[in-house]
């Protein structure tokens, strides 16, 4: 294999990488947008708690995996309080509402951040099992988290595959993104969907924080940029589609990486280029509805 | 329904009278001479309190607030106003806020900021209304440079200085070929563009420069560009959070035992900590070391530990000497900012021992001074050697002169 085919190939793993990561985060944000019609400005906010909440536990407990066994019942905790206490009473409400309730939001979660954890930036240490390198060439190693990273990032898609595909919740998600009314009016209760569905979205972006703090780092503001990618992948996917945000997400992910590299002066362009063309050729978004929404 | 509207509204009207009387009494109460001198100095800073340079903005934050308070916290006899603004390290927003200060808040100084875009858009203010401005961190070039001015100060450095350092350093070192890597803003191009203009000087050559968006921190992709080039040295400008990461993911690439990484001190300064093994050897430029023999330096970092219990980087000591040039230029005046020229000949000439050495300003209102080699062991930036000494920045096109 030439040098530049295997550089080429080690680009490809690293822009599937960043889009696998980037579909944890943007699969929430899709199904609470598609199927709850909120939008929701803190989805970044969770990601940041997430990476905030395994930093704290693993000073605690020493071990990533421990803190990540812990976090994920608290965000998923959160969700559901946050649905109950402040979501709920919106529903019916213009979205303007939620994007003033989500923003401030953003705000608070921030300030919460700052008083418990402060504005420094901290790091997390990989697991010792995952701590080493693979060889790929005499000048390049792979980072065996990162690896993982994809890994478990594929098991929990596959996860949410089999979810919507194939139970009860799945088909009321599916039913409910196609048309709300008619799933009310057919009996299913929309008040237990809609729960799930934001418990589900809170602990999927969280998750992606938690698993992404070792190679991230955790800062104040890091979910402000994964929220507006997100929401370019949503866009590009169509809005609640799973199938959307996953394959919008690899797309994202590629762009990214292959702009930075081929057009550098660009680099910052490329994923709004990609929009912008997604949307001329398919105005609704790749497996988005038209008319829907 | 009508009546009690009518009587709120004369309530306001009589409440907004009172205001706007209040407000002209104001202004016509002298600050110089005056009785008791009751006006206070209104120090509007603007800096980061949030983001990936919120911990920048902080330590700026207190140690300027030290200087004062070790000076029995008044600036030329005044009390001070303290207005802070968080600038968000948004340049789109940089225009709005300084204006702010100045209109609103009717500030006597702005001080800021980290960000050199944001910095932009406060030089840009200062000159439209002739404000005061202290650049307590951000290098931008422009700043003392073409957009120069009377009433702009730097306390910090350019960005041409800790690169142009470090090209030196790295052409001395026998290196030939080069990577420049950076976030895509005007500070990184600035960095880089000054540590090719040295590493030329000496023989060596640039042969990519890779950019990314400002504050990106996805650098996979650029490591293994960096991989398929194997240069023999890559400089890399950032600071803060994206500097955390760069340099894990630089050793975590197996990059660090095969090619070596430098940059300016930003790259390890106030991140070590979190930075842990993967920055333990590096080595740097700046104005500033950890371990620097001079007696201030000592009684500083004592004062700022025990007053903030955190320890001192070179953005507190920045944000302590543009205090120290506060207090210097206003006493020249006894507090009287009105007295411009007076004011800005009085910081022009300050000179004083700084934490980081000698303090002096060029013609062009930015430091010159000695660039340090350092080199990481543990949490600290060691001392290695003065890569040049007493480097003032060209100042292209500033046409001031003293």
């Amino acid at each position: 294999m030439s040098d530049s085919l295997a550089f080429f190939l080690i680009q490809v793993l690293n822009g599937v990488q960043e889009g696998l990561l980037l579909f944890l985060v943007a699969s929430g944000l899709t199904l609470i947008f598609g199927i709850m019609g909120v939008i929701n400005l803190a989805h970044g906010s969770f990601y940041m708690l997430g990476a905030y909440l395994v930093y704290a536990f693993t000073r605690l407990t020493g071990d990533l995996w421990t803190a990540i066994l812990v976090a994920v019942p608290l965000a998923i905790v959160l969700g559901l309080a946050l649905e109950a206490l402040l979501f709920r009473p919106l529903y019916s409400r213009d979205h303007l509402y939620q994007v003033l309730l989500t923003y401030g939001l953003i705000l608070v979660l921030e300030e919460i951040r700052s008083l418990l954890f402060g504005d420094d930036v901290h790091g997390v240490a990989v697991p010792a099992l995952l701590d080493f390198s693979v060889p790929l060439k005499d000048a390049l190693t792979y980072p065996a988290y990162r690896l993982f990273l994809s890994a478990f990032c594929l098991v929990v898609a596959g996860a949410m595959w089999w979810l919507i595909r194939y139970t009860r919740l799945g088909m009321a998600i599916r039913a409910g993104s196609t048309n709300r009314e008619m799933v009310q009016s057919l009996g299913i209760d929309i008040a237990w969907v809609y729960r799930a569905v934001f418990a589900l979205g809170v602990a999927l972006a969280a998750l992606a924080g938690m698993i992404a703090a070792p190679v991230a780092s955790v800062f104040p503001g890091m979910g402000n940029d994964v929220l507006i990618v997100s929401f370019v992948v949503v866009v590009i996917g169509g809005i609640g589609s799973i199938k959307g945000a996953f394959l919008g997400s690899l797309l994202i992910g590629l762009a990214d990486t292959f702009g930075q590299i081929y057009v550098p002066q660009l680099s910052g362009m490329t994923i709004y280029v990609l929009m912008a063309a997604v949307l001329l050729w398919r105005p609704a978004g790749l497996f988005g509805r038209a008319g829907a929404g | 329904m009508t009546n009690s509207t009518r009587k709120a509204t004369r309530r306001r009207v009589l409440a907004g009278m009172a205001a706007a009387g209040a407000a002209a009494v104001m202004d016509f109460v002298p600050t110089r001479f005056a009785i008791g001198q009751q006006a206070k100095i209104r120090l509007g800073l603007m800096l980061p309190y949030t983001g990936t340079y919120a911990a920048l903005g902080k330590n700026i934050d207190d140690a300027l607030r030290l200087a004062i308070h070790e000076k029995g916290g008044k600036l030329g006899g005044r009390d001070i106003e303290y207005i802070t603004l968080d600038d968000e390290s948004d340049p789109a927003k940089g225009s709005d806020n300084a204006n702010k200060l100045v209109a609103r808040d009717k500030v006597d100084f702005m001080i800021g900021t980290v960000h050199s875009g944001v910095v932009m858009a406060m030089v840009k203010v200062a000159r439209d209304t002739n404000t005061m401005l202290v650049i307590p961190n951000g290098g931008v070039g422009a700043a003392t440079g073409a957009l120069c001015a009377p009433n702009i100060f730097r306390t910090s450095f350019s960005n041409w200085q800790p690169a142009y350092a470090m090209g030196k350093v790295a052409a001395d070192a026998g290196h030939k070929r080069a990577v420049v890597i950076s976030w895509d803003y005007a500070a990184g191009k600035e960095s880089t563009d000054a540590f090719t203009e040295a590493f030329m000087k000496g023989g060596g050559k640039t042969e990519k420069g890779l950019f990314l968006p400002f504050p990106g921190v996805e650098f996979q992709p650029l490591l293994t560009e960096i991989a398929a080039l194997k240069p023999d040295v890559v400089y890399a400008f950032f600071a803060g959070g994206g500097a955390v990461k760069f340099v894990k993911d630089y050793a975590a690439a197996g990059l660090k035992t095969a090619i070596p990484l430098v940059g300016p001190g930003f790259l390890t300064d106030g991140t070590l900590e979190a930075q842990g093994e993967a920055a333990q050897g590096l080595e740097t430029t700046l104005h500033y070391a950890d371990d620097l023999k001079f007696a201030k330096d000592k009684a500083f970092r004592a004062a700022f530990k025990k007053a903030t219990g955190r320890d001192a980087d070179v953005y507190a000591v920045q944000g302590y000497d543009t205090g120290t040039l506060l207090i210097s230029g206003l006493g020249a005046v006894k507090g009287d900012v009105k007295a411009r020229d007076a004011l800005v000949s009085a910081m022009e000439k300050t000179v004083f021992d700084s934490p980081r050495g000698r303090f002096t300003l060029s013609n062009a209102h930015n430091p010159v001074q000695d660039f340090y080699l350092r080199k990481v062991q543990g949490t600290e930036n060691r001392y290695v050697r003065i890569a040049v000494k007493a480097l003032a920045d060209p100042a292209i096109g500033c046409k001031m002169s003293a």
